[in-house]
């Protein structure tokens, strides 16, 4: 204490409020403060964890009120990652508009745009003239995407709580997918690929073989993860019985996907309300009964094999629908070049250019407003949902007939999740509060749009 | 020398092929009569079993594109949510998403719930409306718990006051920000930056291409 009024450290400071005593930690200094509190005679501190901390995923903000090691409340404060996406969506066409929700969550952007453009879909009642290999593509993305989220939630989870090892090899496997979308896509995250009618391009030439590989090394890769922690004697210290929450406590709170998942329940979208052919898909559902982080992780280790299952399947229905179309026929929808890499590097459309440039003034004219104004979509609201990695995730999206959404909102299930963190918490020791958090598994960028 | 606004300099909507100045009519889709198609039906005939003053409630029920909506008197939205989950087994809110209409006179502020109910592997959606200067709505936290973080982004978003909820505040934007960004008349961007002493214009009023 005496040492503390004579020299000013800049990094654990304290000063006298109203409230008592606050002090600033920005760890390593945990000794002098623990001797300091001991001082103060008082064993009911609040403790301010984040937003800028390593292991709360993110811009999250944890107000923990503690006696002591025990947490008696946990609040979360979240928005320092707003951006306004929907408000911005309304001032957006409806193309556009998949290039900001693909920025959500930024660790699932194919579900984002895919629940996006379900939505828009339905609202133009072209559901069913949606082409075959383009919902094949998307669920192949949206499969691969769900590797690429679970290999973030367990390697990060895993580091979080003190294992290192987990998360070298979780963002080894995560980069092999991430340069599968790069080769699809040109971008490895937030590539607004998915589009109102299909996806913006077809598959690159060679690219079924370069999945198989893909499903070959991953399959081995997977090995290394389950060999470090399923069964390891620490890490289920550190996670069996931690961050209960069970049935009753999922309903009421809206809690769906892993979380929902772990408490025996075997709701999945893809199997009770198929959405872009994955009726046509073998795979399981996964549960636990332990409504424990253990039992979540198993669940996420365990999905990454059934996400290889549908990732096969689809790579056989893709040789078989080779050179289908991926857009709706409609002209009124459609974007209206298909464009193609060239020998320059850079996509394009030589043809289309011909035709517009040279031939057809109509062409010209349909282009330019396509691209411009954009389609117009009939009026009304609806609701479409997809099984994101974190659970549903649903787009509300109204139309009063113009060119832009009228109002655009996303029930992400980050946000609503979050919400269980006092639940999983309270009562619990600080340290598991961590646990808690990583296996919910908030991504911030979804949570606060 | 003539005044010019916003980027590019161009005046109206600058549309530029003439049929924009094309007049719509808003759409307020009127109620949809029986049979509605689907598990619609039988599920309005348990709600009316179950709910007696269900024509009372319930001012327009309206099939589109495959999903049922419910339009509540907001006085009797916590009682017919209350016989949604425990009598036709909706055990689940999906949120809340607030829709603002300025030219709907008395009916401003519309807040939609979308239900979903594990148990039959249904969805129906509810429908608040209430108006801007009476912008109350009962809350249906002690419903279904979820909707506490649901219903506060609401507030935060579209200045909807949920009457009972257990701490309404504001949860995206800072606390003492004014105004509810998500209303049509709230203008996007708009609101200078200040750091440091600094202030950075909005991004509206930054640059003009002239």
């Amino acid at each position: 204490m005496s040492e503390k009024s004579t020299t000013f450290d800049p990094y654990a400071s304290s000063r006298e409020t109203t409230e008592g005593t606050v002090y600033s930690v920005t760890g390593g200094d945990w000794d002098s403060l623990v001797s300091e509190i001991g001082e103060a005679k008082e064993e009911r501190i609040i403790v301010n964890m984040g937003p800028q901390h390593p292991s709360t995923h993110g811009v999250l903000r944890l107000v923990l009120e503690l006696e002591g090691e025990t947490v008696t409340e946990v609040r979360p404060g979240i928005g320092y990652l707003h951006t306004g996406i929907e408000k911005n969506m309304e001032y957006r066409s409806w193309t556009q508009g998949t290039t900001f929700a693909t920025r959500m969550d930024y660790l699932a952007p194919v579900f984002n745009e895919t629940a996006y453009c379900l939505a828009v879909e339905k609202l133009l009642g072209i559901t069913d003239q949606v082409p075959e290999r383009a919902s094949i593509i998307r669920v192949l993305m949206m499969e691969l995407n769900r590797i690429s989220s679970h290999m973030v939630a367990l390697g990060t989870g895993a580091l979080e709580l003190g294992a290192m090892g987990p998360m070298f090899f979780a963002f080894r496997e995560r980069e092999l997918v991430l340069d599968t979308f790069e080769a699809i896509t040109g971008l490895r995250m937030n590539m607004a690929y998915v589009r109102p009618g299909g996806v913006a391009q077809d598959l690159p030439e060679g690219m079924t073989v370069r999945l198989r590989e893909l499903v070959t090394t991953l399959r081995k890769n997977f090995k290394d993860n389950e060999r470090l922690l399923v069964g390891n004697t620490i890490w289920m210290k550190r996670t069996e019985g931690i961050g209960y929450l069970d049935l009753a406590g999922c309903t009421t709170l809206g809690i769906t996907g892993p979380v929902l998942r772990s408490t025996g329940l075997p709701w999945d979208l893809r199997k009770m309300q198929p959405y872009c052919g994955y009726e046509n898909y073998e795979f399981d559902v996964i549960t636990a009964d332990t409504c424990d982080v253990y039992g979540r992780f198993l669940i996420r280790m365990a999905e990454l094999e059934q996400s290889l299952r549908i990732i096969e399947q689809a790579i056989t229905k893709l040789d078989a629908t080779h050179g289908q179309p991926v857009m709706v026929a409609d002209k009124k929808i459609a974007w209206p070049a298909q464009l193609a890499l060239g020998a320059d590097g850079l996509g394009n459309s030589l043809d289309h250019i011909r035709e517009i440039m040279g031939t057809s003034m109509e062409s010209l004219i349909h282009h330019f407003k396509l691209v411009t104004e954009g389609f117009r979509v009939p009026a009304g609201q609806v609701y479409a949902a997809v099984e994101s990695p974190r659970g549903e995730l649903a787009a509300h999206i109204v139309s009063d007939g113009g060119t832009r959404p009228y109002r655009a909102h996303f029930r992400e299930p980050s946000f609503n999740n979050l919400q269980s963190t006092s639940a999983m918490s309270e009562g619990g020791m600080v340290a598991d509060i961590i646990g808690a958090v990583a296996s919910i598994d908030p991504v911030m960028g979804g949570v606060d749009r | 020398m003539s005044e010019q606004q916003g980027m590019f300099g161009a005046a109206g909507t600058g549309d530029t092929s003439g049929y924009g100045g094309l007049v719509h009519a808003s759409v307020n889709p009127g109620s949809t009569e029986r049979p509605y198609g689907g598990y619609f039906d039988q599920l309005a005939d348990d709600l009316e079993r179950a709910y007696p003053d269900f024509s009372d409630a319930i001012t327009k029920v309206v099939v589109d594109r495959g999903e049922l909506t419910l339009h509540i008197k907001k006085e009797r939205l916590v009682e017919v949510a209350q016989i949604l989950r425990d009598k036709l087994l909706f055990e689940q809110c999906m949120g809340v998403s607030g829709v603002h209409y300025p030219d709907r006179k008395g009916a401003e502020l519309v807040a939609v719930y979308p239900l979903l109910s594990m148990t039959k592997n249904q969805r129906i959606r509810l429908e608040v409306a209430t108006s801007e200067l009476d912008a109350h709505i009962p809350s249906l936290v002690e419903v279904w718990g979820g909707n506490n973080w649901h219903e506060r982004e609401t507030f935060d978003m579209f200045g909807i006051v949920f009457d009972g909820h257990p701490g309404l505040t504001r949860i995206l934007m800072p606390d003492d920000w004014d105004g509810h960004p998500q209303r049509k008349d709230y203008p996007l961007g708009g609101i200078a930056v200040e750091y440091k002493g600094a202030t950075t214009p909005a991004p509206s009023n930054r640059r003009s291409y002239k």
